[in-house]
């Protein structure tokens, strides 16, 4: 990689869900602007993310924030070496939008195109905040729509060790956000809440899959919590909700926690990183790092602002697809089931 | 003045290339409906076709709506990406004028229909009027504007006006039948050539534009919004949950 000549500088395109992003990065680490224009607002008074509604926000939205991004960065489009986008997985409405907008400049420029997975996004947002890390390392990558454990062998080189078999871990935050009344975005709310409760007030199952180490369930928490609800209004006891948020919260990072420990172990690994909009999680960033001290793993998490869906990150792994050259045609589509590893 | 012209909004896939009035491209394809593969690889083709400088297009047109959600916002989303790269503006031609500007100086009004599911359709009625002698005295004019409606409304509205009609568009599959029984006046369906959305359309009628109205006819990438004119239902049902809940409150 080190022969590479000159620095090779990426415009990257993110439209997955509700945020349309956009971004320079040279290089795959040292990123020169991180445009994200949030529709979190709108979404709100739906109580989550309605996909019509963002499609038509991202089309709306879409060359203003590429615009100010190559402003920020303080380059012209002709100075890009590739135009990156995030091809899946996502909403297909969304994505559509990225992947057209990222067709039409480089159909008008000839620059050419990559077509990024989003969760190799998250994973490289890593890249990004610590410019010394290299793969081989494990990642947990936890948002609203992906819990997702992987070891990262290489660049570029993926072995999902996890999944989830429901419910994403932000998914579930949201909906027990919902029920206990703290609104919409539901992972923020319950940290928030969490903060003023006690852990272990209420104890809620921690999911296991049978006949699977690393596989996560939320789906059997989150019906836990509203059975815990219902039968305390039926009996007329008052919920504390901080309480409630808190043991909650703290059922689901001791299931991601413990998983990932068992990881490190197998694989006696020596780095581990967190990525995803959950990774902002203050409980699951501290149940993390405690882990890895006492493994002896180093612990990685990028910033809040890498963590949410961002430009930024799909810029990074976009950069490592540049370097082999793998490129995108222009009859790149969307495709919201997109796996890890596919091209 | 070239005009560089994009077409996603319904079953049609197109892009053309129209030179001071000279169509120099027209490439449609209907084809199941996966305008995100077709689209951008149809434009790079016509490019290579014509050994086109992009440098030399002036403006971009695209369909403005109404039409399929996902295919007018593949245009859209294509037509500003081009148009921020090429530093050029976009000229918005409404879908369903597009489709009725396929048929010339016709002396039958004209409605196009567009398959709107839920039991409606995307529909306009259009004219050729005279005011003078010679070529420029015959205008293309709207008599309803595009709009989306039950066949049955636009049924009603043509046999009040008691004239001719031709129909054309991929709503015509779908409301024959019912057609059959509700008009009252004479009238047609257009011939395959002519009865699709078509990107030649779009790129004469913004030609047409451009010539009338210049530059007030564009907007910027960044301005360019579609005409659904559809909420989303999500929208749609928001919004009557509150109308409901006000008129609780009285």
């Amino acid at each position: 990689m080190s022969d590479l000549k000159k620095d090779i500088t990426i415009l990257a395109i993110e439209s997955s869900c509700d945020e349309t992003a956009a971004s320079v990065v040279v290089n795959g680490r040292q990123v020169l602007s991180n445009v994200i224009s949030s529709q979190i607002d709108i979404h709100t008074l739906y109580g989550g993310v309605v996909p019509e509604i963002a499609s038509r926000k991202h089309t709306e939205r879409v060359t203003q924030v590429i615009r100010q991004a190559l402003q920020e960065a303080d380059r012209k489009l002709e100075d890009m070496d590739a135009i990156a986008v995030t091809y899946g997985p996502g909403l297909v409405g969304p994505l559509l939008i990225g992947v057209s907008a990222a067709k039409g400049l480089s159909f008008a420029t000839g620059i050419p195109l990559i077509g990024v997975h989003h969760i190799e996004g998250h994973i490289s947002a890593n890249y990004i905040a610590e410019p010394s890390l290299e793969p081989p390392f494990a990642c947990l990558v936890v948002s609203g729509g992906h819990t997702h454990l992987v070891l990262v062998r290489d660049y570029g080189e993926y072995e999902i060790l996890g999944r989830t078999q429901d419910d994403a871990a932000g998914e579930a935050f949201d909906k027990v956000a919902r029920e206990i009344g703290l609104g919409y975005p539901g992972g923020p709310k319950i940290d928030r809440a969490s903060r003023e409760g006690d852990p272990h007030a209420i104890v809620f199952p921690r999911g296991k899959v049978a006949g699977s180490r690393y596989d996560f369930s939320f789906s059997g928490m989150k019906s836990a919590v509203l059975n815990y609800l219902n039968t305390s209004r039926m009996k007329g006891i008052s919920v504390n909700v901080p309480d409630v948020a808190a043991s909650f919260q703290q059922a689901v990072v001791d299931v991601l926690v413990s998983h990932a420990g068992d990881a490190i172990d197998q694989y006696g690994l020596k780095k581990f990183a967190l990525a995803g909009g959950v990774a902002a999680n203050t409980a699951l960033r501290t149940g993390m790092k405690e882990m890895c001290g006492e493994k002896g793993a180093e612990f990685f998490c990028p910033p809040p602002i890498l963590c949410t869906d961002n430009a930024a990150m799909i810029g990074s792994a976009a950069y490592f697809e540049y370097v082999k050259g793998n490129f995108s045609g222009l009859d790149l589509n969307a495709v919201p089931g997109l796996r890890l590893g596919q091209r | 003045m070239k005009i560089l012209a994009i077409e996603a909004s319904g079953p049609v896939a197109g892009c053309a290339v129209l030179e001071d009035g000279l169509l120099i491209a027209d490439y449609n394809i209907q084809y199941k409906k996966k305008h995100a593969q077709s689209l951008v690889p149809m434009m790079d083709e016509v490019k290579r076709m014509l050994e086109l400088d992009l440098e030399t297009v002036d403006a971009i047109a695209v369909a403005k709506g109404p039409g399929s959600f996902t295919g007018l916002r593949i245009g859209a989303a294509t037509a500003k990406g081009a148009a921020l790269a090429m530093d050029r503006p976009i000229i918005p031609v409404p879908t369903v004028d597009s489709i009725a500007y396929n048929l010339y100086a016709s002396d039958s009004l004209i409605c196009p229909l567009m398959d709107a599911r839920r039991q409606q359709v995307y529909t306009g009625i259009y004219e050729w009027t005279r005011s003078g002698e010679g070529p420029e005295g015959l205008r293309f004019s709207t008599v309803r504007p595009q709009c989306v409606i039950p066949v049955s409304e636009i049924a009603e509205d043509l046999n009040a006006r008691g004239r001719s009609v031709v129909f054309l568009g991929d709503g015509v599959p779908v409301s024959r039948e019912a057609l059959k029984g509700l008009m009252k006046v004479p009238y047609a369906f257009a011939p395959a050539h002519l009865d699709r959305q078509r990107a030649a359309a779009v790129a004469a009628l913004a030609w047409a534009y451009y010539r009338e109205k210049g530059d007030a006819c564009m907007v910027s990438a960044d301005e360019f919004r579609l005409e659904y004119l559809r909420l989303a239902q999500a929208e749609q049902e928001h919004s009557e949950r509150r109308s409901f809940s006000l008129l609780l409150d009285k």
